[in-house]
Parts: C-alpha cells; structure tokens; sequence
C-alpha cells in the first residue's frame, strides 16, 4: 500500500523551549486506519496541527498526497478534513450553514446532494436547520465531522473523536469510521481509548515525550508483545508461597484464593509445565484454570513506562 | 485564488451583520441621529455657519467618518477575533486558503458593513439637514478608502487582542479620542495656533477633512494630502498584515 502522508524528520519546538515534537518519522498507508496513541503531553495534537497546517514546524517535512504542506499546501490541506479535540463550534448558526461554510472554505462549488449525504450518514439531517447552541454534545461532534467531510477530502483526522461520548454514540462512531473507510477514506484518529485503537485500527503507532516509540500493524504488535496470564484457582487459601516458586514471580491474589503467573507466548519455554510440577511438589492444589492474553492497553502501558 | 473561500467568509460575515441587524446597523443610525438633535439642532442653532456652512450640514461628513471609522475596526476585529475565541480559527487556518485571501474575505465583509452604514447615516443626516454633495465620486472613494484601511486596522487588532478587554482598549482609548478631536464637530481653523499644529499629527484630521471637501469643498488640510496619509496608513496596515501571516503572530503556533 503507497503512503498518503509522509512525515520526515519533523521536530516542533514551542516558543517556551518545550520540544513537543523531536525528529518524528511516519508514514501513512492509503485507506488505513492508523490509531496514534499516547499519553497527555505526548505529542499527538501538535503533529496533527502541523501536517494539517494549524501549527509551523520547526524542522522536517510532510507529504500529504505526496504534496508538500508548506511549499504546495493548497493541494495538500484540500486532501484533509480535520476534527479537533475541542468542540469548536459557532454557536448561532444552522447546522446546514455550518456544514456549507466548510465546503465552500475548501473552494468546493455547492453540492446540496452530498451535504444532505454527510447529515443523513450522520443521523443529523433532521437537525439540519437547528442552530448549533441547541444540540447535545455528541451531536456537536457529528457536526465538526460533517464540517469535516463536507468537501469529500481523502484524508480524516479524528483527535480523540469520541472523548466524553457516552457509549453508544461511541460505537455509533466506529460505524462511521468503518464506513468511511470502506469508501476509501484514509483515518488518523488519536484516543485515549484503548479499545478504540484495539477494534478500529489497522496499524497502531505510540507516541512518548515527542517521539515515535512504535508504529505496528496492530495484529503483530499484539502478537509480538502480548503476553499471556494464568490464573490458577487454588483448593485451599495459600498465605505464602515456598522458596521453591520465588523463581517464577507468582502473585497471590484474592487473599490467597488465586495464583496468577504471567508468561511470555513469544518465549522457548513457557514454564507452565514446570510450574505445574513444582506447585505438585509444594502441596499446592488448584480445581481450575484459566488463561488471558494481554490486552493493547497492557501493552501500552508496558511501551510507555519503559520509553 | 480560492474564489470560493472568499466568498464563503464574506458571506458568512454578512449573514451575522444580518443576524444581529439591531446592533450592526440599527444602533449606530440611532446614536447618529442623536448627535444631529444635540449638535446639529440644539447646539447649532446657537453656533454661527463655518465657512459659509451651516453648522449641522457641517458637521455631517464628520459624523459619517466617526461611525465608519468605529464601525469598521468594530467589524473587522469582532469578525477574526470570535474565531479565534470559540477556537473555529482552526478550520480557516486547515483550509487550503492563502493569507491574501483571509483577509479579503474579512477586510471585505466589515468595509462592506461599514460602507452601508455610512450611506445609510448619510440618507438619515438629509432628513435633518439639506445635504448637497459636491464630488460625490470622491466622497464615495474616501467612503471607500477609511472603511478599507479602518477595517484593516480592526483585523490587526483582533489579531492582536487575546481578551475581550484588549478588543476594546484600542478602539476605546485612542480611535474614538482621536476622532472626536479630529475635526468631527469643528473645523481645525477653530483651535487656537498651538493646537492647530498638535492637531495636525492626528491621522483622523486628514480622513475628515477629505470627505469633508467632497461635500463642501472646504478642507483643513490639502485634499492630495489627505489622500496620501489615508494611503500611507493603509499601506501601513498591510505590512503589519503581512507580517502577522509571515509569523503567523498570535495566529500559528
């Protein structure tokens, strides 16, 4: 799959001295959807901001549609819609009126036919001529992405498109994201959620402190990184645990009703089986069993403490 | 050119000129008429003609001048400073739009208010004093040119403002004094020889006194240098203009 958007060697230095961004390097693939995930602070709003050209990069470029933002930008933002973080709305206008500003902003001629679209996909038609001030929360999000997907542009980016959204909104938006991709929209969206990144995306990349700690097919990442756990349910309540088990990191939990060992699937041994015979050994018994594999945000978590 | 996006500014600008039609167009006519009953019909009557002028026909291109003026850096400051205030400024800044064609779109919507405005204080003065215009296309061209280079200035300070506090310092502690004392309701002839001279340094003495003369053909000042200080003011603007879009001053980070 070719890139769509480039970014070589960017760095972002605010007028304060804080280094938001240092010497950042990613590619987009065309139709994907790319979560970029990362603490607060991490980065992730000031990349947007530049390569949709809110914000001036101190060094590096970006290509979008193999346009550069700064020397070519007219090309290259008309490829973008962008929904920030923010509910950035104007207030008193229709939602049909703000949806049209958008799209003529974009130097695009009227299309009364795709606006209609943008709200219908969107459940807002029947608000289309309800002032903005009127609307709940969530139904201003869906306005900033029909403003966002007024001109048709190739490129979406969501930052953290579903914060405060309450739950079935927030899958409501993962079934517009899902289908604007099936129509060939390229998606960058940045969330706090996990599961977010872990049932909407095909590549995952990390952000810490500025930089880009890993960018993964989402896939592999949890099969290279994922970790397993076992969860032993002990006959009996164990207060301690012999000298014999120190080697394998066990944690007693529920007050000394289970035994939890984590493992790595990617390892020779798993020591499962030794572990087993040595529980034998120290008179340790269990009636049942059960294994989990670790989850993104676990992952996550483990990248960003570890960066 | 992004014709389009200039288009979509204007009239988005225009339609919230419409929207609150009380206090864009509505407000100033009122205060206008004001000033005609208290300067023009009970305080004229006790003042002598300037310069063979009656003092209420005097004093009506002054007046025209001290709304566009007001009116004008109040449009245009308002116009980019909200934006930036609800945090929209983001999808102007994202759009494939040049600077030149922000501030077309801006500039253009508040000269245009500020043009209407003014022809309807105009319209409302003949109601109370007989008006005859003696070079009605300079009068339109200085119209034109304050409102141009004022609405200029506005955008400037709604750049500039970062509180609603600031919006309103400038135009409230320098553009209105200055008005007031360049010339609104008296000739500068009036002032004794060393305020004449003070008076001279404040720009808005040449904007009145050109328009001024395309009514009555009398003037302060030489109508040539009017013109000239009135363009070197706009040309002062748009260098600032320019630099703020070069930086992207309180704009970009």
């Amino acid at each position: 799959m070719s890139s769509i958007i480039s970014v070589a060697n960017l760095s972002k230095t605010y007028g304060s001295g804080f280094k938001a961004l240092k010497n950042v390097n990613l590619d987009i693939k065309r139709g994907e959807i790319f979560a970029l995930l990362g603490p607060n602070g991490a980065g992730k709003t000031t990349l947007i901001s530049i390569i949709c050209g809110i914000a001036n990069p101190s060094e590096g470029t970006v290509l979008v549609g193999g346009e550069n933002i700064q020397t070519s930008y007219r090309k290259a933002r008309s490829l973008i819609g962008l929904v920030p973080q923010e509910l950035h709305t104007d207030a008193f206008e229709s939602v049909w009126a703000t949806v049209s500003f958008s799209r003529g902003l974009f130097g695009k001629p009227k299309n009364p036919a795709h606006i209609e679209k943008v709200l219908k996909d969107l459940s807002l038609w029947d608000k289309k001529d309800n002032k903005i001030i009127t609307l709940s929360g969530g139904m201003k999000r869906r306005v900033m992405i029909a403003k966002a997907l007024s001109h048709e542009p190739q490129i979406l980016f969501l930052d953290e498109p579903t914060a405060g959204v309450d739950v079935e909104l927030r899958k409501g938006m993962w079934e517009v994201v899902r289908t604007l991709q099936q129509s060939g929209v390229t998606i960058i969206l940045t969330t706090h959620y996990i599961e977010e990144a872990e049932e909407m995306a095909d590549r995952i990349g990390v952000i810490n402190k500025g930089e880009i700690v890993l960018v993964e097919d989402k896939a592999t990442l949890m099969e290279k990184l994922g970790k397993k756990r076992l969860t032993l349910h002990l006959q009996g309540k164990v207060t301690t645990l012999p000298d014999s088990l120190s080697h394998y990191e066990l944690d007693l939990c529920d007050g000394g009703a289970t035994l939890v060992y984590d493992y790595d699937t990617k390892g020779e041994r798993t020591g499962i089986t030794s572990l087993l015979s040595d529980l034998r050994n120290a008179g340790i018994r269990f009636n049942d069993l059960d294994t989990t594999q670790s989850s993104l945000e676990d992952i996550f978590v483990d990248l960003v403490r570890t960066s | 050119m992004n014709h389009r996006a200039i288009r979509a500014i204007y009239l988005f600008e225009m339609a919230r000129t419409w929207r609150t039609l009380l206090q864009s167009i509505v407000s100033p006519v009122v205060s206008t008429s004001l000033y005609f009953v208290v300067f023009g019909a009970a305080i004229g009557s006790r003042i002598s003609e300037v310069e063979g002028v009656s003092y209420g026909t005097f004093i009506v291109p002054g007046l025209i001048m001290l709304s566009v003026l007001t009116q004008s850096i109040a449009n245009a400051s308002f116009g980019i400073y909200f934006p930036k205030f609800t945090g929209t400024i983001y999808e102007i800044l994202s759009a494939p739009i040049s600077y030149v064609e922000i501030v077309l779109g801006y500039v253009g919507a508040a000269a245009t208010k500020s043009i209407i405005l003014g022809l309807i204080i105009l319209a409302t003065a003949g109601l109370f004093v007989p008006l005859h215009i003696h070079h009605p296309i300079w009068m339109l061209t200085f119209l034109v040119l304050t409102a141009v280079t004022f609405s200029l200035f506005g955008f400037i300070i709604g750049i500039w403002a970062d509180g609603f506090e600031k919006l309103q310092m400038i135009p409230m502690l320098v553009v209105t004094p200055l008005t007031f004392l360049g010339g609104s309701f008296y000739s500068i002839d009036m002032l004794p020889a060393g305020w004449r001279s003070v008076a001279l340094l404040n720009p808005v003495v040449y904007l009145i006194s050109g328009f001024r003369w395309s009514f009555y053909e009398i003037a302060d000042v030489s109508v040539s240098v009017s013109i000239c200080m009135t363009t070197a003011f706009l040309l002062i603007c748009l260098a600032v203009i320019w630099w703020i879009f070069r930086t992207g001053y309180r704009l970009k980070n």
